[in-house]
């Protein structure tokens, strides 16, 4: 049979035990329970609460509460446009997560600024904090945001502890 | 309620107003003399058969090339009488016009918000500063030879910890004072 | 015994904050827990929509100020579509009208029904939320029925509407409207005569009338204070005095106040709905009749000349509109709602701005939680149902 064997380590087969790395069982950790700060600015935090309710249910993927803290977080989804007064809080409320953080920059007017090419609008809010997943979409779909925190999940399954 | 209408029932509350008339597809529209401004506003908010007790909006248009480059647009409703009035008032490049925050207190904000967006001051307005801009923003946006679309990465600054006090003082300093 | 000496605590409740419906900083001067004074500061949503607008065609600033209010979205750009057609002075056939009524009636109940659900929450009772957003899903999906996108359809168009309805679109609407005013009586249920809301929001946050028209507060804050304006009764628009309904008002003025208000016309407009929906034909006209702005249907483009270029010359360089202002005021769900727009003549706006409800009511907040405790400004905040987008522009 071209099947994988197990590597038996010389134990039992029949003994209940699982063996892995330290590794990934703190990357199995950190990507199942994500909890996402609030930071949603404008139209795109509306699909972002209708992500968190019933129908799109974001805690089955291990979201399970948008924290009100910084603090207490582990992901930033910059849900809507970034104005330039904007910015230095968001940047302030970004240094304020511990590590490790992520960043999901939500929409097109987070990702490259959308339809608001002008004075007012940070042209993508990787200008400010450094983002992991772009997730366009005007706003995006629930579906779509979800899609995005599961490719993060996936990165963070493959990067280094 | 017409213009006319309006016009005429504000002649013996202020007179020797040269009120204008304007053509409007809406509703009455009347352009109104600076200098009389505060007075017609009072006049529109108290008299019996007019009671525009409602501040709707205050705006303004930059027509650039025209001189006097701006005008400052109100517009009031009465609900008592079911009638809508724009005024609109112009306005050059550096003047001033007085403030009808003490008649509506509504105006504050909007007020603030025309001088943000255009730099035309309002003398006697107990805080003008920026609004919608941050309070550090050079250059007036809404003008007309104010780029839409500017090169600026984003600034993010050091938090600053300030007093109270310090607080304070940087409010009246960005406050705009025309020493009148 | 010596005199304490007692001082203020200044207090920053900064733009990243769960319960201020957006990007809003209030400072707050605390003696205690007993407000003395509050200082907003707005602005960090500024998306500058109306110097954009400057920029754009005529019909490409619709999908720009639906962005502005994005709760109420399409109540946006019929503001903005009515304010132009008065210009161009374009009188739109019943059929256009009743859908119009249909559609902003509709997004009313669906931007209450955010209010209904954020305001709830903050006051503690969190569950609203999801039975909020669940009855809004079903809005939603209408919405996608009939343009493709949840959110911001950009279906009413300078002219009418942008196509004809779809199929299913009767069943769907009429399946929400059986099912809805049940909803509604859960959630009264839930909370009118809950001791614990009723304690948070009896006797918070009073306006009075006069003050309500002198900050310029006009909507469900000034009919919860005794008033009845309504821009449908008083200034009707789109056929509004051709249907059956009831203004709602109340006269405390409280939070309380305005939280029955905005329930009691949430049952107004599923009336109004259902007037609406009797009265539209499954397929018909879609939009006025004036080939210089509304694009010809797509079979026709593809197989007439003119149509084609018909189509070409709308889409490339737009229409002209005659110079001119306008501003035609609509009931939105905050309150009056509308578009002030200057032409000159040509194709592109010279001036839009739009009138914010939110901005008003930002403004009261000072004068209106004075003399209350914190948790009343979380209330005063929900129960004057402001959006950032709205205020900021």
């Amino acid at each position: 049979m071209a099947t994988a064997e197990a590597h038996d380590h010389g134990l039992d087969p029949e003994l209940p035990l699982l063996t892995t790395t330290v590794e990934k069982v703190v990357q199995w950790a950190r990507r199942s329970a994500i909890w996402p700060a609030q930071f949603g600015l404008a139209c795109c935090a509306i699909e972002m609460m209708a992500m968190a309710a019933s129908r799109y249910d974001i805690a089955r993927f291990g979201a399970e509460v948008f924290r009100g803290s910084p603090r207490q977080s582990d992901l930033m989804i910059v849900a809507g446009r970034l104005s330039r007064k904007m910015a230095p809080a968001m940047r302030r409320v970004y240094d304020q997560m511990p590590d490790p953080k992520w960043v999901i920059s939500m929409g097109a007017c987070a990702s490259i600024g959308g339809v608001f090419d002008n004075y007012a609008i940070v042209q993508g809010v990787d200008q400010v904090v450094p983002v992991d997943v772009y997730v366009p979409g005007c706003p995006p779909r629930p579906e779509s945001l979800i899609y995005g925190i599961v490719q993060l999940q996936n990165k963070i399954a493959r990067s280094r502890a | 309620m017409t213009a006319s209408d309006i016009i005429n029932a504000l002649a013996p509350l202020v007179p020797n107003a040269s009120y204008e008339e304007a053509s409007s597809v809406d509703f009455a529209t009347i352009y109104v003399p600076a200098p009389r401004l505060v007075e017609t506003c009072r006049a529109l908010r108290d008299a019996d058969g007019l009671r525009f007790t409602t501040i709707i909006e205050i705006t303004a248009a930059d027509y650039l090339p025209r001189q006097p480059r701006f005008e400052v647009v109100y517009h009031l409703l009465s609900i008592s009488r079911r009638a809508r009035v724009r005024l609109k008032v112009r306005v050059g490049e550096g003047d001033a016009l007085p403030t009808v925050q003490g008649i509506w207190k509504g105006a504050g904000w909007l007020e603030r918000e025309v001088w943000d967006m255009f730099g035309i001051v309002f003398d006697g307005h107990p805080d003008l500063r920026r609004l919608l801009m941050p309070e550090d923003w050079e250059g007036h946006p809404a003008r007309k030879d104010y780029p839409v679309q500017i090169h600026k990465t984003a600034q993010t600054y050091e938090p600053l910890e300030v007093s109270e006090n310090e607080f304070r003082a940087n409010i009246e300093r960005d406050r705009v004072k025309r020493a009148h | 015994m010596a005199e304490l000496r007692t001082e203020t605590m200044t207090v920053n409740m900064g733009p990243q904050h769960p319960s201020t419906h957006g990007v809003l900083r209030l400072v707050l001067e605390l003696d205690g827990e007993v407000i003395q004074s509050v200082m907003p500061t707005i602005g960090y949503l500024h998306t500058g929509i109306e110097k954009t607008a400057e920029q754009k065609k005529w019909q490409q600033v619709i999908p720009l100020v639906e962005r502005m209010d994005y709760l109420g979205a399409q109540s946006n750009s019929l503001a903005y579509a009515m304010a132009v057609e008065k210009l161009l002075g374009l009188e739109m056939p019943g059929r256009v009208k009743d859908i119009r009524v249909l559609i902003a009636e509709l997004q009313r109940i669906a931007s209450h029904l955010i209010w209904l659900g954020t305001h709830a929450m903050e006051i503690g009772a969190v569950s609203m939320l999801f039975y909020a957003i669940r009855e809004r899903e079903l809005l939603l999906n209408i919405n996608e029925l009939i343009a493709g996108f949840r959110f911001f359809p950009s279906y009413i168009r300078i002219g009418g509407l942008r196509e004809d309805l779809p199929r299913g679109f009767h069943e769907s609407v009429n399946a929400f409207l059986e099912r809805f005013p049940a909803k509604i009586d859960e959630f009264e249920g839930l909370l009118t005569k809950n001791d614990i809301f009723r304690r948070r929001t009896q006797g918070v946050g009073v306006i009075t009338q006069d003050d309500a028209m002198n900050w310029g507060l006009v909507g469900p804050i000034l009919r919860a204070t005794g008033s009845d304006y309504d821009v449908r009764r008083y200034f009707p628009y789109l056929g509004y005095e051709t249907y059956t309904f009831n203004i709602p008002t109340a006269s405390e003025g409280d939070v309380y106040a305005r939280y029955r208000v905005r329930i009691a016309e949430m049952r107004e407009s599923v009336k109004i709905c259902k007037q609406a929906i009797s009265r539209i034909t499954p397929s018909g006209v879609w939009a006025c009749d004036d080939p210089r702005v509304v694009p010809p249907p797509k079979d026709k483009v593809y197989s007439e000349m003119e149509a084609l270029i018909q189509h070409f010359l709308i889409y490339s360089q737009g229409f002209t509109v005659p110079a001119g202002e306008a501003y035609v005021p609509i009931e939105g769900p905050r309150g009056e709602h509308g578009t002030y727009i200057v032409s000159d003549g040509t194709n592109r706006p010279w001036r839009v701005k739009m009138r914010a409800p939110s901005f008003m009511a930002i403004q009261s907040l000072p004068a209106v939680v004075r003399g209350g405790l914190i948790a009343d400004v979380v209330a005063v905040i929900g129960s004057t149902d402001v959006v950032m987008g709205d205020c900021d522009r």
